[in-house]
């Protein structure tokens, strides 16, 4: 696949692929500083999905035909693509799911349903995204475990030495966390709670939706049991996700989902399910979505991961430092040498949804919100942050107008 | 003047750094409590009724919100004192949104309504009055 660069991210190059930029939004070019929450579409991966559509689209699995042929091996062959991109030692471990949340429920209902209990312990964290938070609380009530969380200190980093206390209240299950905070960029220490959950006896369960797309990903050296991730978030379409799980923790688990791929065999009295990694593919699966996954992650592995994360650094010491001027924006999170391309903070006096809507009327597109994280809101202290946020086509530029109209935000404020 | 200026004219500043009936009122007559889902927004709604039983003498509100949301609260509890809680039950949002008299997107439409609901949904538990579909799911409280 033609990518429009060397290995040093020329972020020129790169934009010429995105057709979204030519956009005018009120007669300004979009400066898109919201890629924590979805990343823009590179034509490489429109095209490829288009010509999918129009030359090898069938159902996948079932069809002897060459068109089913063809989208079989396309699907497949994205499955292959998501297995090297985390490093996973097998593609029967790869399972395709619609999004990061769905393959987050799917360990929280088929694991945690069958193996927790009273006297358990689930463990998550202060800076959990919703999705990896909410499913633990809702099948820990269901199944009696305690619900425990890791806090986090101001500069929003996990303050690990509370995870003994959170031990003695009981056998700890699971260990859930983000392997970067979509609010903060934080880069949480996995590997360490890895080797934590597995002293204990638990499983250890990344949500890596907003790491994957900035830094290399490898479950082995990760040293967990489940990651999850998905594809709007890393240049491909949106509706199609990928779970990884251990082999051995796969096999013994129940179905989330019934019906298509999943089954081996139905009748009257019993029904067997099929082999990994169907059993977790119900239904008809996003397939063209999927292959597009598959495009994307070629996409971004081409430009390079270290690249990218390079190029988002600069990003993010360049926006720490232009906001830490203005006199009463606060910014939320570690130093920038400890997270993403992230940066989350309050104008004084000024909610976050005006700031919004008035960087919007600058072409300046960024997120106001709790940003699905709704329990480090309340750490923090505040009802919702504005957060800006980079990704590979980022420019400086687009951080300048940010801080121009951060300067319009308080004028108009009186702030 | 531009649509920036519009929105953010002075009378809605005004209202937004100096809000009416800003704070609890207790005892009160009538409560509730909703949030905007979008942005965890919330917003809690007091009223006191008069001898009748039926006139809001009173509101009060608190909570924590944008610009739009806080001024349109704040415009609400002058719009709504001297009248009857079947009255402001049956209040069409249009009133309220010609009140603020700001052009809004709809993300932001959900903003400046949200004390017309919370108040709906406080009248309508403390006195029966009618909850139109469009105001119910703030009254829904289903939790795990």
């Amino acid at each position: 696949m033609a990518v429009s660069s060397a290995k040093a991210l020329e972020v020129e190059r790169l934009r010429a692929d995105f057709a979204v930029f030519d956009e005018l939004v009120n007669g300004k070019p979009v400066a898109y500083l919201d890629s924590a929450s979805s990343t823009q579409k590179p034509r490489q991966v429109l095209d490829a999905m288009r010509e999918f559509y129009e030359h090898s689209y069938a159902n996948v699995h079932r069809g002897v035909y060459t068109l089913a042929e063809r989208a079989t091996e396309g699907y497949e062959g994205a499955r292959e693509k998501v297995r090297a991109y985390i490093n996973a030692p097998s593609n029967r471990e790869v399972i395709f799911t619609r999004s990061a949340t769905e393959a987050l429920n799917l360990i929280a209902y088929s694991w945690g349903l069958e193996n927790l209990g009273a006297g358990d312990v689930v463990v998550i964290t202060e800076l959990e995204h919703h999705a990896n938070f909410v499913p633990w609380q809702f099948i820990a009530k269901k199944t009696g475990a305690q619900f425990a969380h890791i806090p986090i200190d101001d500069a929003g980093e996990l303050q690990l030495d509370a995870l003994d206390e959170i031990a003695a209240r009981g056998n700890v299950k699971v260990v859930a966390n983000n392997l970067v905070s979509n609010t903060l960029g934080t880069i949480n220490p996995v590997e360490k709670l890895a080797v934590w959950a597995h002293e204990h006896g638990a499983i250890m369960v990344v949500d890596a939706a907003q790491a994957a797309p900035h830094r290399h990903i490898d479950v082995q050296a990760l040293g967990c049991d489940f990651l999850a991730f998905s594809s709007h978030k890393v240049c491909g379409p949106s509706g199609a996700g990928a779970l990884w799980g251990r082999r051995e923790l796969l096999d013994a688990m129940q179905p989330f989902n019934f019906g298509g791929e999943m089954i081996r065999s139905v009748s009257l009295e019993r029904t067997s399910w099929n082999e990994l990694p169907y059993k977790f593919e119900a239904g008809t699966p996003a397939i063209a979505e999927a292959y597009g996954f598959g495009v994307a992650l070629d996409y971004v592995s081409e430009i390079g991961l270290d690249a990218i994360e390079a190029h988002e650094h600069e990003l993010v010491v360049h926006a720490m430092e232009q906001l830490a001027e203005i006199p009463g924006v606060r910014i939320f999170g570690p130093p920038a040498d400890r997270r993403t391309g992230i940066v989350s903070f309050e104008v004084a006096n000024v909610h976050p949804h005006d700031v919004a809507q008035i960087l919007n009327w600058e072409g300046v597109a960024v997120r106001a919100g709790h940003h699905c994280t709704q329990p480090l809101m309340t750490r923090l202290g505040v009802a919702a942050t504005t957060r800006a946020s980079f990704y590979l086509y980022s420019t400086h530029e687009e951080i300048d107008r940010l801080v121009a109209g951060l300067l319009k935000v308080k004028e108009t404020f009186g702030a | 003047m531009s649509e920036l200026e519009q929105m953010y004219r002075e009378v809605i500043l005004d209202h937004y750094k100096n809000p009416r009936g800003h704070g609890a009122l207790d005892p009160a007559d009538a409560t509730a409590e909703g949030q905007n889902p979008l942005c965890g927004d919330e917003v809690t709604i007091f009223v006191r009724f008069g001898e009748d039983g039926e006139t809001i003498d009173d509101v009060g509100f608190e909570g924590r919100g944008c610009a739009i949301s806080q001024a349109a609260t704040s415009m609400l509890t002058e719009l709504v004192k001297g009248r009857t809680a079947s009255e402001v039950a049956s209040l069409p949002k249009e009133d309220l949104l010609e009140e603020i008299g700001i052009p809004l997107t709809p993300i932001r439409l959900k903003c400046a309504i949200l004390g017309l609901g919370v108040l709906k949904v406080a009248l309508h538990r403390a006195k029966g009055t009618p909850l139109p579909p469009e105001w119910q799911g703030l009254a829904d409280d289903l939790t795990i």
